[in-house]
């Protein structure tokens, strides 16, 4: 039997195409990936994350933990509403996943991912034995991101006056608890946007007012070609357990110089770092196919240095042609993709290729 | 009235008046691979034979090779897909075919699924 999110009744409402994604039943488009994504870069979308953990953790120990557990360093979360995005490695320096950690008012919340649930918790557990303290995850609570360039503005609308100003004065990667809906200026679209976690009871009723502001229902296929346009990492794609994070371009999630502190993989990833130095990582970089086709996640490349292999991949709404990450060898200057039995020529490009609507590699 | 045939692996072929036959994907095919971002389309004049690969339509979400139904000549493609292959999405069956076919023998087509036929296969 596969779990449904509080929303799901409202995603048949809007023609959902249902998936099993993960073991959640969830929507993969409702019609149209390519004018959702469209809808997301020019107006507004809405999207249902219900199914994604959050892990609130909170008890006397728990600076001491999170700046253990996690690679960035959470003591620059030194109020609260911030949000930080994070790795959490084994020992090895393998990813074990991908994270968002906010500082609330007298506790820290984690949004992981939904198809690494059972191993974080078993993990953050397992961590927490000689600390003081309490891991609590949040299953009663639904997530909604609304993102695109009027998203803030459509949220606002349906805000009361004073709680659209706090939200309206929101910097990046800051968040508000406004009663018991807390609201972060977070997302994986390359857009300007918000996430709501808020009690599963007001799903509904903020899903209807939202589509009454015509924000429109964002399925998980648009929101794969808009997180790859933005350059981010998908875990368990572009990232797992037996890669380094160097080797999937998160080294900004790593804080190496803090005084007394020593993150869980600390030391494997620093033999990776000289590995790296030596040019001896393969790291993880854009791909571009200009001319016709579709990259592919899996499919093999060639460089001027040895081989690689596209790790997410996919067409471009917004260029109108598709583009990749790809994980190559050091210093690689060419890429050829072998796509049907043929090597095809692809252009190498900075791992981000669309912000705020608009193209941005060279 | 024009019949239409369907294979298992999801396109369609209609015989025209002249003799020629349209072939393209199933509704059905259009809406398991998603939105159409590009297709290939083959070169006029090419012979094919039955089950062979003849064009290739790729979605968001996968490559997808187009067998020929039957064994003929392709006698025109349909451009206008090169620009719109969302043409596809909007009309699997009727704007958004893909190639016409000079048919070597209609016996083939009595292999092929029938519309009623097809409606059950794909359940």
């Amino acid at each position: 039997m596969l779990k449904r999110t509080p929303l799901f009744d409202k995603h048949l409402e809007a023609g959902g195409k249902m998936i099993d994604f993960a073991g959640w039943e969830m929507p993969i488009n409702y019609g149209s990936q390519i004018s959702e994504h469209k809808q997301v870069r020019e107006h507004a979308g809405l999207f249902d994350v219900s199914h994604m953990t959050v892990v609130d953790i909170s008890g006397e120990g728990t600076v001491d933990y999170l700046r253990t557990l996690l690679t960035n360093d959470i003591a620059k979360l030194d109020k609260p509403g911030m949000a930080l995005y994070t790795a959490m490695l084994n020992e090895e320096g393998g990813v074990i996943d991908d994270l968002i950690v906010y500082s609330m008012s007298g506790f820290f919340r984690l949004v992981v991912n939904c198809a690494t649930r059972e191993k974080d918790l078993a993990w953050l557990n397992q961590q927490a034995a000689s600390y003081d303290v309490e891991i609590t995850e949040r299953p009663e609570l639904a997530i909604l991101a609304v993102h695109g360039p009027e998203a803030i503005e459509k949220v606002c609308s349906l805000l009361t006056p004073e709680d659209a100003e706090v939200v309206m004065q929101l910097g990046n990667f800051k968040a508000a608890e406004l009663g018991d809906r807390f609201i972060a200026r977070t997302g994986y679209t390359g857009e300007k946007g918000l996430e709501l976690i808020i009690p599963e009871q007001q799903a509904a009723t903020l899903w209807d007012g939202l589509l009454a502001a015509d924000v429109k229902p964002i399925g998980l296929g648009a929101r794969d070609s808009l997180r790859l346009e933005a350059g981010m990492n998908l875990y368990g794609h572009d990232m797992d357990e037996e890669t380094s994070p160097l080797a999937a371009n998160m080294e900004q999630v790593i804080t190496w110089t803090s005084e007394g502190r020593n993150f869980i993989g600390r030391d494997a990833v620093m033999k990776d770092k000289a590995k790296q130095i030596d040019g001896d990582l393969p790291y993880l970089t854009g791909l571009v196919l200009e001319s016709r086709g579709v990259l592919r996640e899996g499919q093999k490349v060639v460089t001027d240095t040895g081989e690689g292999v596209i790790t997410s991949g996919g067409f471009s709404p917004t260029l109108g042609h598709s583009i990749a990450l790809v994980r190559i060898p050091a210093g690689s200057k060419t890429c050829k993709v072998e796509m049907r039995g043929e090597l095809v020529e692809a252009r190498l490009v900075k791992p981000n290729f669309v912000r705020f609507g608009k193209k941005v590699f060279e | 009235m024009s019949t239409i045939k369907y294979t298992t692996s999801h396109e369609w072929i209609k015989l025209e008046d002249d003799g020629t036959a349209s072939v393209g994907i199933s509704e059905n095919a259009q809406d398991l691979l998603g939105d159409i971002v590009f297709v290939e389309l083959p070169d006029v004049g090419t012979e094919i034979s039955a089950k062979q690969e003849v064009a290739v339509v790729e979605s968001v979400k996968a490559a997808s090779d187009i067998y020929s139904p039957v064994t003929g000549e392709v006698v025109a493609v349909n451009e206008v897909l090169l620009d719109a292959p969302e043409t596809i999405n909007a009309s699997p069956e009727e704007d958004g075919w893909i190639f016409k076919i000079k048919i070597s023998d209609e016996s083939e087509l009595d292999e092929l699924m029938d519309a009623e036929t097809y409606a059950e296969h794909i359940e």
